[in-house]
């Protein structure tokens, strides 16, 4: 992980509650913007954070919606230039070993969180924090493979509209 | 909408099924609303469910994970399932999920209509 500054430049506390996760985007979507990424790197970035804070709030937390979450961000600087994003909370702390993607095969509602945060942001990493909670570190790069992404998804597009 | 969590939804009977409209964001805060809207739609069988996401901007996998659990009563039922208009961001977390060729996914209603 990339090292940074101590204080984060934007620090956002917020309860676990589904409600306030609209405002989270919004915050981040925006600051990813005018840090250059595009819209749609913008919009995974966000959609990371948004399932990375549903994780906490529905397992962490179960549902209690008196939970604290704290949402830090870094922009990085150097090349390339980038985005860190902190999540801590108190939570119910887990084995960094066992948050583990779920096999896509298996068609079914649910468990996807962990796989689309691990395949939208560059760097991810879980850590028990002391004496309670869990840390999840991520990093999302400007001119990242993330760029890949949108070139395949334009081709799966193409694809589905000749079928 | 009288609260900004809230998602609105409109459905529209048609000859062999219906059209189920979603308008908002769909995240945690309201899947459960989309949820209890499909199972109540879904309880009368219709041989065509179209839902047509051409007013949904964002969705989260608590979205997808409940248009799974619809695609999954929908075969049970013997029904046909297609989703429709999808933004670019919203098909985008279909394919990280790897989702967007299990499910029928067109480009608008009429199709839909047509599959």
């Amino acid at each position: 992980m990339a090292d940074t500054p101590t204080d984060p430049d934007v620090r956002l506390r917020m309860f676990s509650q589904p409600r306030f996760l609209a405002a989270v985007r919004a915050l981040v979507g925006t600051m990813a913007q005018r840090l250059g990424f595009n819209e749609m790197q913008c919009g995974q970035v966000s959609l990371a954070v948004d399932e990375a804070l549903c994780n906490v709030i529905t397992h962490g937390y179960e549902r209690r919606p008196d939970g604290q979450l704290w949402i830090n961000l870094w922009a990085l600087e150097g090349e390339p230039t980038g985005l860190k994003i902190v999540i801590e909370d108190l939570a119910i702390q887990v084995d960094p070993a066992d948050i583990q993607p779920r096999d896509l095969d298996d068609i079914r509602p649910g468990g996807l969180g962990v796989h689309i945060i691990r395949e939208v942001m560059d760097e991810v990493s879980w850590e028990r924090r002391s004496p309670k909670g869990m840390r999840l570190t991520m990093i999302k790069r400007l001119q990242s493979a993330v760029d890949s992404r949108q070139s395949d998804s334009q081709t799966s597009k193409e694809q589905r509209v000749e079928k | 909408m009288s609260k900004a969590e809230e998602l609105d939804i409109q459905t529209e009977e048609i000859t062999d099924g219906v059209i189920l409209r979603p308008t908002g964001e769909i995240d945690l805060s309201c899947a459960s609303m989309l949820r209890q809207r499909l199972s109540k739609v879904q309880e009368g069988k219709p041989s065509r469910l179209i839902i047509d996401l051409s007013a949904v901007p964002y969705m989260d996998s608590s979205g997808v994970a409940t248009l799974v659990e619809a695609m999954q009563i929908a075969r049970r039922n013997g029904s046909k399932l297609v989703l429709c208009a999808l933004q670019d961001k919203v098909l985008a977390i279909f394919e990280i999920a790897r989702l967007d060729m299990v499910f029928k996914i067109v480009d608008s209603v009429e199709e839909a209509a047509a599959v």
